[in-house]
C-alpha cells in the first residue's frame, strides 16, 4: 500500500531553496572580482592546461570590468548567505535533524557501496534510509565548505582585524586560493547533486518541494 | 478513512509550487529593484548603504590599533606599477608639500619641503601592499610616520574626533585623491614614505613622497602627494566615486 510520509521539514526546505540563489549570487559576484586578477591556472611551467577562466566564460556571465560592482554585491549578499547558513546549522542542531545528516561510523562504507552501485560497478543496492552514507558525507561537507568560505572570506576581507586567521591559513595569497577552490567545489557539488537528483527521480525531488514522499508501507495495521 | 495518497501529494505539490513561484517572483523583483536603483558614487544606493554599514561596523567594533603583518627582509619583492593617474607628468620642479588644516577659527595653510619630512624620525617597515584587483607585493618602505608628522605640523589634530575628523590627500595636479578617517591615518604603520626597497622612490612609485597605508587597499596608497588637507567632512576619494568602497580598509 502506498502512503505519504513526511520527509523534509519545512524549515530545511526553505533554507535549501533560499541558499540556492544566494550561493549563485556569491559565485557570480565572486567571478566579477576574480576577473580583475585572473591568474589561477592548472599547468606546469610555461604549459597551461586550463586557465581560470577563458574569455568566453567571462562573456557568458558578462563579468569583465565589473570589479567595483562585484565587490559591492559580494559584501551585500555575504550577510544573507551567512545568516541563512547559520540558521540552517542552528535549526538542524536544535531540531535533532543533524542525526540524519552527520556521518556515522557506517557512512564511509555505505558511501563506497553507493558510489559503486551508482557507477554500475556493483549490483548490491545500499540500505535505504533518509540519507545514505554518501549523502551524509556530501551534505555535511557542503556545510563545512560554507563555513570554510565564510572563514577564508573573513580573512580576505579583513586581513588586519582577522590577521591571525589569515596567517593561520597560510597568508593572504594562500587564503585567496582556498576561497577560490571552495567556489569551484560548489560548482562540482552542484553538478553531482543535479545528476543524483535526476537519477533519484520525481518522488525524491518532490519531497524537497512538498516535504512528503510516497512510500510503500510494509506493515501498516 | 484513508485519504488517497496520490491526490494528497498532488494538492501538496500544487501548494508548494505556488509558494515557490511567489517566493521566486519576490526574489526576482527584489533583484530587479536593487539593480535599478539610482547610483550613489557609481553604485546602486542600497549597495552603497551596505558598504557604509560594513564600514561603520569595522570602525565601531574592531580595534584600530591592530597591526598589519610585517615580513622578514627575505620576503621583499620588486614593485609593480599598476597605474599612473595623477602622475603622468614629470614631478613639478617646484614641488613642495602643501598642508591645509581646517579649524573652527579659519583655515591654516603652509608648505613643507621633503627635508622637513625627512627631519621626522625615520621608520622602516616591510608590509604587504594589497591591490584591490587581487595581487600583492611585499615591499620595504622608509619614511616618517604620519602620526609624527601630525604631532609636529598639525598638533591640534593629535587628539582627533573619530566621528568628525578626516584627512584628504591629492596629487599635485589634483587628478588622483584619497580620503581617510583619522584612526587609519594615525595608525603607527601609516607612513609618508620617501624610500622603497632601500632606494629613494622612483617617479613611477610616487616620488618624491607617497602615502603607505597597509590598513587599506593599494588604491588608498596615494603616490606623489601634493597636498594634505585636514577636514571635518569626508574628503572625496577617486575610486570611492567610481563604485568602490570609500573606506576600503582591512
Amino acid at each position: 500500500m502506498k502512503v505519504l510520509e513526511a520527509k523534509h521539514p519545512r524549515a530545511i526546505r526553505w533554507f535549501h531553496w533560499v541558499n540556492f540563489p544566494l550561493l549563485a549570487l556569491m559565485l557570480w559576484s565572486g567571478l566579477l572580482i576574480y576577473w580583475a586578477n585572473d591568474v589561477y591556472r592548472i599547468g606546469l611551467g610555461g604549459f597551461t592546461l586550463l586557465h581560470f577562466f577563458p574569455k568566453w566564460f567571462y562573456g557568458l556571465f558578462n563579468a569583465d570590468h565589473r570589479l567595483a560592482e562585484g565587490m559591492a554585491w559580494h559584501f551585500f549578499f555575504m550577510w544573507l548567505f551567512a545568516i541563512n547558513g547559520a540558521a540552517y546549522v542552528i535549526y538542524t542542531a536544535v531540531s535533532g535533524e543533524w542525526r540524519y545528516l552527520v556521518p556515522n561510523r557506517n557512512s564511509l562504507r555505505e558511501a563506497i557501496q553507493v558510489t559503486l552501485y551508482d557507477l554500475h560497478l556493483s549490483k548490491r543496492h545500499p540500505p535505504r534510509h533518509k540519507f545514505n552514507g554518501a549523502q551524509q558525507i556530501a551534505y555535511t561537507s557542503i556545510v563545512l565548505m560554507g563555513a570554510g568560505s565564510l572563514v577564508t572570506g573573513l580573512a580576505i576581507w579583513k586581513p588586519v582585524q582577522f590577521g591571525w586567521i589569515t596567517v593561520a591559513l597560510g597568508g593572504y595569497g594562500a587564503v585567496r586560493v582556498e576561497h577560490f577552490l571552495l567556489a569551484l567545489g560548489y560548482c562540482a557539488f552542484f553538478l553531482v547533486h543535479i545528476a543524483q537528483v535526476w537519477r533519484a527521480g520525481w518522488n525524491n525531488l518532490r519531497s524537497m518541494i512538498t516535504g512528503y514522499e510516497i512510500v510503500t508501507a510494509q506493515d501498516q495495521v | 478513512m484513508t485519504p488517497d495518497p496520490q491526490r494528497e501529494i498532488r494538492s501538496r505539490t500544487r501548494r508548494s509550487l505556488i509558494t515557490g513561484a511567489v517566493a521566486a517572483l519576490a526574489g526576482g523583483a527584489a533583484w530587479e529593484w536593487l539593480s535599478t536603483r539610482r547610483e550613489d558614487d557609481g553604485i546602486q544606493w542600497p549597495l552603497r548603504l551596505a558598504l557604509r554599514a560594513n564600514e561603520q561596523l569595522t570602525r565601531d567594533y574592531f580595534k584600530p590599533a591592530r597591526l598589519a603583518r610585517t615580513f622578514p627582509p627575505g620576503a621583499v619583492e620588486s614593485g609593480r606599477v599598476n597605474g599612473d593617474i595623477g602622475i603622468k607628468d614629470p614631478v613639478p620642479a617646484d614641488w613642495s608639500l602643501k598642508v591645509a588644516v581646517a579649524s573652527d577659527d579659519g583655515n591654516r595653510e603652509f608648505q613643507l619641503s621633503l627635508a622637513d619630512i625627512q627631519a621626522l624620525p625615520k621608520v622602516e617597515q616591510i608590509t604587504e601592499l594589497k591591490c584591490i584587483e587581487g595581487w600583492t607585493r611585499v615591499l620595504r618602505w622608509g619614511g616618517a610616520r604620519f602620526r609624527d608628522f601630525v604631532a609636529r605640523h598639525a598638533p591640534d589634530r593629535v587628539d582627533f574626533d573619530e566621528g568628525n575628523d578626516y584627512v584628504g590627500m591629492e596629487t599635485p595636479d589634483a587628478k588622483y585623491y584619497v580620503g581617510l578617517e583619522m584612526a587609519s591615518a594615525m595608525h603607527p604603520q601609516t607612513l609618508l614614505a620617501y624610500e622603497m626597497n632601500g632606494k629613494p622612490l622612483t617617479g613611477q612609485h610616487g616620488a618624491p613622497l607617497r602615502l603607505v597605508i597597509p590598513l587599506k587597499y593599494g588604491i588608498k596608497n596615494l603616490k606623489r602627494i601634493g597636498k594634505i588637507s585636514f577636514a571635518f567632512t569626508r574628503p572625496p576619494d577617486f575610486w570611492g566615486e567610481q563604485g568602490y568602497d570609500w573606506y576600503a580598509g582591512f
